[in-house]
This record gives structure tokens, C-alpha cells and sequence, in this order.
């Protein structure tokens, strides 16, 4: 089964039963869920933490921007299709 | 140095009021007079947080049947984890729930036989069906997002559409659909469970169909001995997770202790970090160098890592070898041997689940 692409209008929040927390033994940020566990670099990590079910991709690389050179809404929408692949976000439509 | 582990499986009792014939816990359990008690089991929390674990699957036998599962709850989420509970749902009542839910578990795992009451409660050997629905409401009514957990098997592959519609109407958001693995009951009753190929293609089919319709994750796991790959076994012996079985017994999957010789060690006696990075149970089959022909020079040795170690002990007599569910494996034979005698439609009687009156093995099993 292949998860369609992400709109750029889509907005995505964290799915059911997902939690995010800091790992100090990793010095990284996680997203913990029910199979798993996922290790985020810096950028993925801005990503989920704007994944508030409120913003759109649009908007997400918007926020981003402010704080990272180059941000271009594609990159957070494919990071964003990975993430809904392993159920860590939801997006409607 | 080993990566750290993600994941504690925390079989925390093997007591059980189900008798599932398809259980994979050992045949000879462990006894409560020989569990670790609640410091002890905080205390395993607490290595394993150090050590790197963010994830704790409080399983057994019964997790419900520990009268401190609360303060153990408590505990784990306290040490910023991912609490899931892994649970029969029998026990479980709407006041546990909501002060389990408030001490911070964060998902349900809850195992249902059958979608048909009377066969569920055969294969449960005890009634056992009614309680899974009332848990699974109890669940969502607490909002706690739930997995229903069916191990498959000859006596309820024909019903997957029916499991499927049962898993929806209870609301899960997660369905596991596990053909049995053979380890523990379910290997004494393989003659039972096995199913034939045209019952596993069937079952194909109705998940296939289910998958273009349904909102729930469906996860499927195959039937590994008939299939010419095995499977990818704990992603790794001693790479993702650890099991501490109820006496403090620290193991790399929950089967491991069927491997003779391994010199299981036990938290009693060692630290976790210890047993985890420098104990010889963990680093026999660490990496690739342990590996024999034909998986040392396959391509497919770093997606299935040569199949299920304890697999390989049990039907080969000697764990380094390739699981013999593989095509590849010199043993295979006897894996198309065990098919044709045992993967039969006709039904056979299951033996339940039952504390066997074992020897001292039950206590602790470390080699000193
Ligand atoms: C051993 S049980 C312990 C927890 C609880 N008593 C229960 O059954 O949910 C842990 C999980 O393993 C599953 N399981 C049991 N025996 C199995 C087997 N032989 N193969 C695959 N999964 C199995 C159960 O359905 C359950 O989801
Ligand atoms: S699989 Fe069945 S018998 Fe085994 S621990 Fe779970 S509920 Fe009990
Ligand atoms: S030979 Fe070994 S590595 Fe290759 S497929 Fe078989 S089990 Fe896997």
C-alpha cells in the first residue's frame, strides 16, 4: 500500500496514541507510539512540533522559515507523507 | 558497543485466567511465588531508562493479575516512557481503567480468540468472550486508543472477515492479525494450530478486501512456515528489545529461554546495562559474524537476519543455524516434513494452558 503525496493545504496533527518527548540518552527528540519509535533529527522535530492540527504544510514551512534558511513547503510535505506512513501524523484529504 | 534497546517487554506474572492453547509463554511458567517483587520491577524500569529503553509493554500471563500494576504504571510513565498495556481485558473493570488511565498508560493492547463467542471461548478455555467486549467499550470510552491484538490459527483463519468486522465494531484503531508462532503451548500444540495453504490464501484475500474499506490499521503477520523467507525476528537478536521475563530473567525475545546453554542471566544478579551489552545470551547472535552458510553470504541477511533463533534450536537442535523456515536452509525438509504431517484441515483437540509441575528451572536459570 503506497501513501498518496501530501497536499500543501493539508493539515496535519499527531495521530492517535502518538506522544513526543525529549531522549536524554540519545540528546534527541523521539516520537514515541504504539510499534515503535521514531528518532528525529532537528528538522523533523520542528515539523511534528508544528504538526498542531491547526497549520497547514504551507503555514508549517512559514513557521519554519523564521528559524531555518532555505525551508521549501515540498520537503515538509514529503516529511510529512514519511510521518503519516509510519501513523506518527494524520492529514485529511 | 551494542545500540541501545527501545523497547522493555515486562512480562510481569505468567498468571493467567485464560488457558489459551496458543500461548507462546513457556511451558513451564513461572511460579508468583518467584516474581520480582514491585521495587524490583521499578527498579528494572529504572535500568532500562538509563539504559536507553522509551518504551514498556507491560504483558505476561495477565498483567492484571498484579495487584501493584498501578504503582508500576505510575513508575514507567514517570520515567517519561511509552506505557502500553498488553492485556486479555479480563479484570479490567471501569474504575481500573480510569486510575490506570490517570497514572499514565497511553495505549491498550487487548487480545480477542475469536470472532465467534463459542469458538473464542474454546480456544480461551474458559469464557472469556463476553469480558473482550466489555473491555473494548471500557477502552474506548476512556478514549485510550486500542489495538486488538488475534493470534490466527487453523481454528479461526476462516473467520478473519468476521474478526475484522468485530475488531471495527469495537472500535479499535489498530488491528494485529498474528498467525501463531511456535514457541511455548503453541509449539506443543502445532499439530492444532497449523493451517493449510488454502486457509492462508483465504485469509489473504478477506484482509485484502477488509484493507480497501476499513479506517484501522491492519496488521498482518505471516505465517512463517509457509513462506520461503523467515521472518525478521526481533529485528535483530539483541538490537531493539529486551524481555524480562516474571523471576527477573533478562532475554533478548520472551521465547529465548528455550535455547539450551544460552546462560539466560538474571536483573537479581547483574544490571541491566550489564546483561544488555556484555552478557553472552545477548552477544551470541549480535551483528552478522555468528553466521553460518547459507546466511553469511546472503542478500536478504540484513532484512531477516537468518530467521528466529529459538526456531532454529527447537526444529534444528542448534540456534546458530538459518531458521529452517527458510528455502534456503539445509533443514527445510523437515519443515515441509512437519507441513504435510500436521498442517491438516481435519480439527485436533487442543491441550490448554496449565501450570506444569516442573522442576527447579522455574526459579532461575543463570549459569554462575
Ligand atoms: C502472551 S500474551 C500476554 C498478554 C495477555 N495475556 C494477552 O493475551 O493479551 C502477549 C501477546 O502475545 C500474543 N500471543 C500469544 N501467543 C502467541 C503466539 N503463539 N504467537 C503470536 N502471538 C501470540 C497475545 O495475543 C498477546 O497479544
Ligand atoms: S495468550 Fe492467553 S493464556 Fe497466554 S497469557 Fe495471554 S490470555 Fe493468558
Ligand atoms: S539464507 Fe539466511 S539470510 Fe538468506 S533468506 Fe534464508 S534465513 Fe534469510
Amino acid at each position: 500500500m503506497t501513501t498518496p503525496g501530501t497536499n500543501l493545504d493539508a493539515v496535519p496533527r499527531l495521530g492517535k496514541g502518538v506522544k513526543t518527548s525529549y531522549d536524554r540518552t540519545r540528546d534527541s527528540h523521539v516520537v514515541l507510539f504504539p510499534e515503535g519509535v521514531l528518532v528525529l533529527n532537528e528538522t523533523a522535530a520542528a515539523v511534528v512540533e508544528l504538526c498542531d492540527g491547526h497549520r497547514s504544510v504551507t503555514g508549517i514551512a512559514a513557521k519554519l522559515a523564521e528559524d531555518f534558511d532555505g525551508v521549501r513547503p515540498e520537503d515538509v510535505a514529503d516529511l510529512v507523507t514519511r510521518l503519516a506512513e509510519r501513523k506518527v501524523v494524520e492529514t485529511d484529504g | 558497543m551494542a545500540e541501545a534497546p527501545f523497547g522493555l517487554l515486562a512480562e510481569l506474572t505468567h498468571r493467567c485466567p485464560l488457558r489459551c492453547g496458543y500461548c507462546s509463554n513457556p511451558v513451564e511458567l513461572v511460579r508468583r511465588s518467584a516474581e520480582l517483587d514491585t521495587a524490583e520491577w521499578c527498579a528494572v524500569f529504572d535500568q532500562a531508562r538509563e539504559l536507553g529503553v522509551l518504551q514498556y509493554h507491560l504483558s505476561g500471563g495477565e498483567p492484571l493479575a498484579r495487584k501493584d500494576l498501578p504503582e508500576l504504571v505510575s513508575h514507567a510513565a514517570g520515567l517519561g516512557g511509552y506505557v502500553n498495556l498488553v492485556t486479555s481485558g479480563l479484570g479490567l473493570t471501569a474504575e481500573r481503567l480510569a486510575d490506570l488511565h490517570g497514572r499514565g498508560v497511553d495505549h491498550v493492547q487487548l487480545s480477542v480468540q475469536d470472532a465467534d463467542p463459542a469458538t473464542a471461548n474454546r480456544i480461551a478455555g474458559v469464557r472469556a468472550f463476553t469480558h473482550k467486549e466489555e473491555a473494548a467499550r471500557l477502552i474506548r470510552q476512556a478514549g485510550l486508543p486500542l489495538t486488538v491484538n488475534v493470534v490466527l490459527h487453523r481454528v479461526n483463519l476462516d473467520h478473519v472477515a468476521d474478526i475484522i468486522a468485530l475488531a471495527e465494531r469495537m472500535g479499535a484503531d489498530r488491528l494485529e492479525l498474528a498467525n501463531t508462532q511456535y514457541y511455548g503451548w503453541a509449539l506443543r500444540n502445532r499439530a492444532a494450530l497449523l493451517p493449510t495453504r488454502e486457509q492462508l490464501r483465504r485469509a489473504d484475500e478477506a484482509v485484502a478486501r477488509a484493507r480497501e474499506t476499513t479506517r484501522m490499521e491492519i496488521v498482518y503477520v505471516i505465517a512463517d512456515y509457509h513462506e520461503a523467507h523467515p521472518k525478521p525476528c526481533m529485528h535483530g537478536w539483541g538490537a531493539r528489545q529486551l524481555t524480562v521475563a516474571p523471576n527477573g530473567d533478562v532475554l533478548p525475545c520472551p521465547a529465548a529461554g528455550v535455547i539450551e546453554g544460552l546462560g539466560v542471566e538474571n536483573v537479581r544478579d547483574r544490571s541491566l546495562a550489564g546483561i544488555w551489552h556484555d552478557s553472552g545470551a545477548f552477544n551470541a547472535f549480535r551483528g552478522f559474524d555468528w553466521m553460518r552458510e547459507p546466511c553469511r553470504s546472503c542478500v536478504r541477511r540484513e532484512i531477516d537476519f537468518g530467521g528466529c533463533r529459538c526456531q532454529a534450536f527447537q526444529l534444528t537442535g542448534d540456534a546458530a543455524n538459518t531458521d529452517p523456515v527458510c528455502s534456503l536452509s539445509p533443514h527445510h525438509g523437515e519443515v515441509d516434513l512437519i507441513l504435510s504431517r500436521e498442517a491438516r484441515p481435519e480439527p485436533v483437540a487442543l491441550t490448554m494452558r496449565q501450570v506444569t509441575t516442573g522442576g527447579p528451572r522455574n526459579t532461575s536459570r543463570v549459569t554462575r
